[in-house]
């Protein structure tokens, strides 16, 4: 089976606390990879890394079987959901403009309208970006990921602040991206329920990597399941 | 009197000029606008000032070496900034002074204000020379060549910088390459508007086009139109009234955007009713 991701011994330090501390793991060519671990566990200084935002880590990282120091081209094939994408609120950028922005070829119109309506966001193309509620935003920046035609995408926690209706039609969208397009997909996330729902394969980052393996061998262990149950629950006490 | 100002050559050259300036300051002020980069047009004119004064000093065409100190010392800044983390107000600030002070200690040495230094501090657009012409048509239609040809890039890294980095767009060259064409876009202007004026023309239009645009382009042409009817407007209304031009374009686009926030108010309360 193709390797995707290969990550070896993977420590980041910062000056007074190691965010990732040996960590080591594999994700596979169709891999539906969910990562799950409190906040703070290190879920997305382990993007920054794999993205080349931060290249302060010890350790490799490979993408296609070639080392991620070596050469950036990985890139064009990955595309990145943020947590919650950064931007002024008034930035006069229409959904259209937001998708084709970056794209180096003239863009397939007739593809981009596609994925526009693969995501239900066909009819918001020319408003603005930031009139759309939050859910909408999101759709907006998967599609983006996609217009690229990637062969992994990696989102970090991407729902956070989103409305539950929004959220069941994006993770439908995800499942699909998966099964139909084979696309590869890391994912990190606080909700158990639906990393049981989705994801095959289990990552328990908590700075260490407590377990990574099937999903179904994750939720049969109980002990694992009420440990990290308990985590995101004071987690979730702890932002009321 | 008021159609014989049109048969004037130097009226011409001032026109022309004049909507060039127009058309490339808002389009590259657009850019600083939404990186929250406003008043860095107005650093770079501060530097350039610098610049003029040591040519007026070394008797080099002031605006030569203008060319050299602003853009060479907005990238220092900007590779400063950069390197010592130091925020984007605080830069602008430095660059500011900077350029302020070393031109007051040149003009100092070399004998005090004269009148050229008055015509790049408050513009001078009835003077361009045919050549002044020429030059700004040819950088303006280069700056807007490069912007065409690398739109998506550009747009890309001022909307979000991390998510243009893990696309592949080598973001840090094209923010140099923003500050190279702003440093060139505010020499270019000074004939126009002078020093002391410049970052109005770089933010009040777009401002006031961001009001009223969707997408981007709808925005930038928006821009330019207020840009282009402020500095026309401007130049003609200063020579009939014989006032200064600098302040008349500028006071022209201020009005385009008290207009556009009286509409705009106006709107928002027949809606809330």
């Amino acid at each position: 089976m193709l390797k995707v991701v290969e990550i070896d011994h993977l420590t980041i330090e910062y000056p007074d606390v190691k965010a990732i501390d040996d960590v080591s793991f594999t994700v596979n060519q169709g891999d539906f990879l969910g990562i799950i671990g409190p906040n703070g566990a290190g879920k997305s200084t382990l993007f920054a890394a794999m993205l080349s935002l931060n290249t302060k880590y010890k350790g490799t990282i490979k993408f296609f079987g070639t080392d991620i120091r070596k050469s950036k081209n990985y890139l064009k094939e990955i595309g990145y959901v943020p947590q919650k994408p950064i931007f002024e609120k008034n930035f006069p950028a229409t959904v259209n403009d937001v998708v084709k922005m970056g794209l180096q070829k003239e863009s397939d119109e007739n593809k981009i309208d596609e994925i526009l309506q693969q995501l239900w966001i066909h009819e918001l193309s020319e408003r603005r970006i930031g009139e759309l509620s939050g859910g909408q935003q999101q759709r907006v920046f998967i599609a983006k990921a996609l217009v690229n035609n990637p062969k992994v995408l990696i989102l970090d926690e991407p729902v956070t602040g989103i409305d539950q209706q929004s959220i069941d039609l994006f993770y439908s969208i995800l499942k699909e991206l998966n099964s139909k397009q084979n696309i590869t997909i890391i994912w990190s996330s606080h909700d158990l329920d639906a990393v049981n729902k989705l994801a095959n394969h289990v990552a328990c980052l908590n700075r260490t990597l407590f377990f990574h393996g099937e999903s179904d061998d994750f939720f049969k262990n109980d002990d694992l399941v009420k440990q990290y149950s308990e985590a995101s629950m004071q987690e979730h006490m702890h932002h009321h | 009197m008021t159609f014989e100002i049109f048969t004037f050559s130097f009226m011409h050259r001032a026109i022309i000029s004049g909507i060039a300036i127009a058309i490339l300051c808002s389009v590259v002020g657009l850019f600083l606008v939404l990186r929250r980069y406003s008043l860095f047009g107005d650093a770079i004119a501060h530097s350039s000032f610098g610049g003029i004064a040591l040519g007026l000093m070394a008797g080099i065409y002031p605006l030569w070496t203008a060319y050299g100190v602003s853009i060479v010392s907005a990238l220092i800044m900007t590779r400063i900034k950069d390197k010592f983390n130091i925020s984007g107000d605080a830069s602008i600030a430095v660059l500011l002074s900077s350029g302020i002070a070393v031109g007051l200690v040149i003009i100092g040495l070399s004998g005090g204000f004269t009148l050229d230094i008055f015509s790049f501090l408050f513009g001078s657009i009835l003077l361009v020379s045919v050549n002044d012409t020429i030059l700004i048509l040819s950088l303006t239609g280069i700056i807007l060549i490069v912007i065409l040809l690398l739109y998506r890039q550009l747009l890309y890294s001022t909307f979000n910088e991390e998510q243009a980095k893990v696309s592949g767009i080598p973001v840090e060259k094209i923010n140099y390459l923003i500050v190279f064409m702003a440093g060139v876009t505010v020499v270019t202007s000074i004939q126009l508007v002078g020093v002391l004026l410049i970052s109005a023309l770089f933010v009040i239009p777009n401002v006031t086009a961001i009001m009223y645009g969707k997408g981007f382009k709808q925005t930038a042409i928006i821009s330019m139109s207020f840009s282009i009817f402020s500095v026309v407007a401007g130049i003609l209304v200063s020579y009939i009234f014989d006032i200064t031009p600098a302040g008349t374009i500028v006071l022209f686009a201020i009005g385009i955007l008290a207009c556009t926030m009286g509409i705009k108010s106006v709107g928002l309360l027949s809606r809330h009713h």
